[in-house]
């Protein structure tokens, strides 16, 4: 269907294969062949691939180099945590075990070079040398003379070698500040829904027609097109689907060409995927099980976030009650709600300018630790001797990361924290210790309350208010 | 060894090589124990019960686990055969990483047996690759990855032969740490094992089924991990998966959406997330309870206070059974080394022989036992002069008596039980819903006399009567299994009752009584159209009353009474309170403040007290006051404390070394009208200010910007 790729220097044979396993792809494949050149000739010393993740980058690169065998790194920057490991890579990949040994131990850039050229005086290169660094992103965060460095390491060690860097980000993210040689940048396009559907069709069951096989992707991505484009996501999901798919087939009650009754009896059953599967809510192998099972116990199988309940003891969540109020009230407040004699006074005597949009919305704020614990000892109902593990509960906290710590670990006077539990789980948590936060809640105050709870519950802030006693 | 040097130097001091005797646990024990002479005797007893603690809950801890860990287990061998199955399916999603979730919750300190038990487990029937890590040793990726590389390849060395040991030396020189590396050094692991010679195979069940044995990773504390570490340590797992059978557990102390919280959608797609969910800690502390509290096979008891104390700390503080079981560990320790008669706290036999033994002291100690004197009050006059003057007669008594304690608990523990299965599924749990809350309530005083006892027997009075069958049998089942002539007795008892419950059933309702039942209302109903005296009508409407109450009782109703007052004297005879028992010191540690000072210091409780009151930490008379004052004498740093106590929010510094200088002159003795009281002088200046940084330093003020020459208090409420 498409024309062959076609470059001198090459075998027909090997191209042939590359045009194959890169279908939708031939733009890019043939631009970059013809970037490399012939395999003798010197190409450009970087190129810069970007675009979205699963859009064939890797992909392409791997084929071409592996088909037209090519000497190659290709090296994953998430891998490598330090820069020895990185030359490390390099070195075995492009010239064997021995080259990089003779890297030191805590090797620089030039230590690198170094061993590169030595290398190159032994074995000078015949064809183009190439290096592929996946997640380029993560260069950027590395050492400030790498990225620069690898751009034109073919002028440093003046050898016949192309960095190739691919990325998921936009060149101009990369641009170091000092400046630095510019790469040939070549941008990957989404697969459009045509090219998804040619691409995903092509691992066809063995053990039904490929035609079958591709009226189910078609099902598939009518569902899940508007979603989601990442390829291997619906990969995923057409593999763990199509069993139900075929399944009217096995008991024999549809042809395999009557597409109408498979897609009514696959479609619910693909949209309950979107709700869970899709978003890891279920595992795969969970969702394999709930095939099995009959349409009603299914219903019984809770997804990740369903779990949200968590046993604290009794001291705990009064302090994570006292972290929530202390981070969620303006400091002034407290005298209001804590006080036995506070007066009246209304919210509108406190509001400022500035807090009239809700400290909901605004997220918690830093609280000092005497202030925690000032609060806690108001809210709590009975006299608690202030003992280490009322402190060692405050830290297990944080550990558990329903608090995190605000100042820097070596902070020991007055540690600031936050509260970073949401309003649903310390509604649930005070329930279960009879403790009404909602009144404690400066949000929640009494003037406009009715009216800002209900305008919150419609906008999806918070799900669930606990009733107000004064309405 | 001179250290004499014309010019200044430094001079190093080797440790002189005096050996030092190390002391073994025993020399701990007996320091400072009280009466020395069978301090060896109590430290045996006291090991040994230690010991048998320690195990049973081991066992306990893994029968309690042993579902989770069943499933983990059969996941990870799922793991490793599907990924040898070639179908299309498990081809087109290779690449997912298997974890499973395991919802540990929020007692971290218990989970460490667990994932103990859980590698030991692996290792033995699936794999012998398993690393655990732990967050607080993993800061970096890098150190991650080293950790895992050590454990999966050092763990083999030492339970291999000295080949691998060569290996696992070149693999360190290499000093990259990489899964690379690791995915090599597994190629040759696995190729070598399924070619080498059998002899020499480490003794793994599995190896011959699967050549592929699945490598375990443990995340045991996965919130406190660095979430970049992670996410990228993922990412990097997931480019091998193809070449190394990975699979990781996540222990999750909170709820399972953390992970969803940790990990964004590009790096949880990589994992197919199975869930586990542990036993819940409550749950845990039960069984432990059950098997180690409400048991008469433990001599060693806690009481009330004791049992409160531990509760309340797991209840309230940390949710660990493990600190619950240190806590019974130290109330165990702190009886043996306190109490000399806990020779006595042991078997049967072995009591016999200590109480034989017992030293003329001990025989003293004995005397003096409340519990004893007031057994001996109770005794005739000839009686009580034996009792305190021959020492042999004493102890034949005594045998006698520990005898009964040991019936009693024997007893004891049945009928709790059997109380607890009728009130614990009672409207409102008048008695508590767990066998701890009634166990204390026993523990404290005569249970019949409470009120909610008396309640609870009501609310049992009106229960139908299929419940009340199913409760009286498993009250039956209960006393089964105990050995005791008493409890045989009552159980068989109890079996009558329940035979007559079962012979109400086929005898049914064939006999009608109802009739005259009738009449008998009736009647006194007629009478009454003849009267309308309002005190008349009161009294006939009391007298039907009655007589409806005892004459239309069924049968069941009578025989439900009967039941319900067996069961009321069982309690009255066995559950009374172990204080009521003579020689009950022997076994019960009462103790309560020392446990409480132990678990659950107070520091600040502590400083303030030692502050207010420097007469109980310094010993000295001179200091001691009446009214809760600070004696003018007492040191600085206390009269400055309470100096400050008498301020506001912000204490004016001058004017506090004006009342600091007055208070110390009064101490001095110097003459109130003099123009030297009350001088702030440059020693006295010296003083408060090295107790104001004392204070400061021990966070009750600290400097403020808001005024000068003051600092601010960061305490409240005092005075």
């Amino acid at each position: 269907m498409t024309s062959v790729l076609q470059h001198p220097g090459y075998d027909e044979e090997k191209l042939r294969r590359v045009t194959e396993q890169t279908p939708c792809r031939e733009a890019q494949t043939g631009l970059l062949l013809s970037l490399m050149g012939q395999p003798q000739q010197y190409s450009y010393p970087s190129i810069f691939v970007y675009g979205h993740r699963a859009s064939g980058k890797s992909h392409v690169m791997q084929v071409l180099l592996k088909e037209l065998e090519l000497p190659h790194a290709t090296i994953s920057c998430v891998e490598c945590v330090s820069n020895a490991l990185l030359f490390e890579k390099m070195l075995l990949s492009l010239f064997g075990c021995e080259a990089a040994s003779l890297l030191p131990r805590t090797p620089s850039l030039s230590d690198f070079v170094r061993v590169y050229r030595h290398q190159c005086v032994d074995s000078p290169a015949t064809q183009t040398r190439y290096i592929v660094m996946e997640k380029a992103e993560l260069l950027r965060d590395a050492d400030v003379n790498l990225l620069p460095a690898l751009l034109r390491l073919q002028e440093l060690v003046d050898d016949n070698l192309t960095v190739i860097l691919l990325s998921e980000i936009t060149w101009d993210k990369f641009r170091p500040n000092t400046g630095c040689y510019e790469p040939l940048v070549l941008h990957f396009p989404d697969y459009s829904k045509g090219d998804l559907q040619q691409i995903l069709s092509r691992d066809s069951h063995p053990s039904y027609s490929a035609d079958f096989y591709s009226s189910y992707i078609n099902i598939l991505l009518g569902v899940f097109y508007s979603v989601c484009r990442d390829l291997r996501e619906l990969h995923h999901l057409a593999a763990l689907n199509f069993s139900k798919f075929c399944e009217p087939l096995a008991e024999g009650k549809v042809k395999e060409s009557d597409t109408h009754k498979l897609w009514r009896n696959i479609e619910p059953h693909l949209k309950k995927a979107m709700q869970t599967v899709y978003l890891r809510e279920v595992s795969s192998l969970q969702w394999e099980q709930m095939q099995q099972m009959e349409e009603k116990e299914a219903g019984a199988l809770k997804g990740l976030s369903a779990h949200t309940h968590v046993e604290l003891p009794y001291y705990s969540k009064f302090l994570l009650i006292a972290a929530y109020l202390a981070s969620y009230n303006p400091a002034r407040t407290d005298k209001r709600f804590f006080l036995k004699h506070h007066g009246k006074i209304k919210k509108t005597n406190f509001l400022k300018k500035n807090e009239k949009t809700s400290n909901h919305l605004l997220g918690p704020k830093p609280f000092p630790l005497d202030r925690l614990l000032a609060v806690f000892y108001s809210v709590v109902d009975s006299r608690v001797a202030p003992s280490a593990s009322i402190f060692s509960q405050i830290s297990s906290l944080v550990t558990l990361q329903l608090l995190t710590q605000v100042s820097h670990d070596d902070q020991l006077d007055a540690p600031k924290y936050k509260c970073a539990v949401s309003l649903d789980f310390i509604s649930a948590i005070s329930r279960t210790v009879n403790f009404d936060i909602v009144k404690y809640l400066y949000d929640f105050l009494d003037p406009d309350t009715a009216a800002s709870q209900e305008e919150w519950v419609n906008r999806g802030y918070v799900s669930r208010v606990r009733d107000h006693p004064s309405r | 060894m001179s250290t004499s040097s014309v010019s200044k130097g430094c001079f190093v001091f080797k440790p002189t090589a005096k050996k030092k005797r190390s002391l073994t646990l025993e020399d701990y024990f007996t320091d400072g124990c009280e009466d020395a002479e069978n301090s060896d005797v109590r430290f045996q007893l006291c090991q040994h019960l230690w010991d048998r603690i320690k195990t049973d809950t081991e066992i306990l801890q893994d029968e309690l686990n042993r579902n989770v860990l069943d499933s983990l287990l059969d996941l990870t061998r799922k793991c490793s055969s599907t990924r040898q199955h070639g179908d299309w399916a498990s081809k087109m999603r290779a690449s997912e990483i298997p974890t499973a979730a395991l919802v540990l919750g929020v007692n971290v300190p218990d989970h460490d047996m667990t994932f103990q038990s859980l590698s030991e487990l692996l290792q033995q029937s699936v794999t012998p690759y398993v690393a655990s890590v732990q967050a607080k040793e993993c800061g970096t990726l890098k150190h991650l990855m080293k950790r895992v590389l050590e454990r999966l390849t050092g763990a083999v060395v030492v339970v291999d032969d000295e080949e691998e040991e060569e290996e696992a030396e070149q693999l360190h020189k290499s000093a990259h740490c990489s899964l690379g590396t690791l995915c090599d050094w597994y190629d040759a692991k696995t190729k070598k094992s399924s070619t080498g010679t059998p002899g020499k195979k480490r003794t793994s069940p599995a190896k011959d089924e699967q050549q592929q044995p699945p490598v375990v990773i443990i995340f045991k504390d996965l919130e406190a991990f660095n979430p970049r570490v992670l996410q990228n340590f993922i990412l990097i797992c997931s480019l091998y998966v193809q070449r190394l059978p990975l699979m990781f557990i996540f222990g999750i102390a909170t709820s399972p959406s953390t992970v969803q919280h940790m990990l964004p959608h590009s790096v949880s797609s990589l994992l197919c997330i199975q869930l586990f969910q542990s036993l819940s800690c409550t749950q845990h502390l039960a069984t432990v309870i059950d098997k180690l509290i409400l048991t008469h096979n433990f001599p060693f008891k806690l009481s009330g206070r004791v049992m409160q104390v531990l509760i309340s700390i797991f209840l309230y503080h940390d949710f660990s059974v493990r600190n619950f079981i240190k806590g019974i560990q130290l109330a165990l320790l702190e009886h043996f080394h306190s109490q000399p008669l806990s020779v006595l706290c042991c078997k049967k036999k072995e009591a016999r022989l200590n109480l034989m033994q017992l030293s003329h002291a001990n025989v003293e100690r004995v005397r003096k036992l409340p519990s004893f004197k007031r057994y001996v009050e109770k005794q005739e006059q000839q009686e009580q002069v034996n009792l305190l003057q021959d020492d042999g007669h004493l102890k034949e008594v005594c045998q006698k008596l520990m005898k009964d304690l040991h019936k009693y608990h024997k007893n004891y523990y049945p009928v709790l039980r059997c109380l607890h299965t009728l009130t614990s599924t009672l409207p409102r749990y008048p008695l508590g819903k767990q066998i701890r809350e009634l166990h204390l309530i026993c523990l404290e005083k005569n249970v019949w006399e409470n009120e909610d006892y008396q309640s609870a027997m009501k609310l049992l009075k009106m229960l139908a009567k299929d419940e009340l069958i199913a409760l009286l049998q498993r009250c039956a089942e209960n006393l089964q299994t105990v050995k005791s002539k008493k409890m045989n007795a009552a159980f068989v008892q109890l079996e009558e009752l329940l035979a007559k419950f079962k012979q109400l059933d086929t005898a049914a309702a064939a006999v009608e009584t109802v009739p005259t039942v009738v009449e008998s209302i009736t009647s006194p109903v007629k009478n009454l159209q003849k009267k309308t005296d309002l005190f008349q009508l009161q009294k006939t409407l009391l007298e039907m009353n009655e007589s409806l109450r005892s004459k239309k009782r069924s049968p069941f109703e009578v025989l439900r009474n009967e039941a319900l007052e067996f069961i009321d004297g069982l309690v009255r005879s066995h559950l009374s309170p172990p204080e009521s028992q003579t020689l009950n010191e022997v076994c019960y540690f009462s103790s309560s403040a020392t446990v409480r000072r132990h678990l659950n210091a107070t520091p600040r409780t502590s400083i303030q007290s030692a502050l207010s009151s420097p007469y109980y930490y310094i010993q000295n008379d001179n200091l001691k006051t009446e009214d809760g004052s600070v004696s003018n004498a007492a040191p600085d740093i206390c009269i400055a404390y309470k100096l400050h106590l008498e301020c506001g929010r912000l204490i004016n510094l001058y004017d506090w070394l004006e009342a600091y200088a007055t208070v110390v002159s009064a101490a001095e003795g110097k003459d109130q009208e003099s123009d030297e009281f009350g001088k702030v002088d440059e020693v006295k200046h010296a003083r408060f200010i090295r107790a104001v940084s004392e204070l400061e330093f021990l966070g009750f003020i600290k400097s403020t910007k808001q005024k000068t020459d003051h600092v601010a208090r960061l305490t409240w409420g005092g005075c």
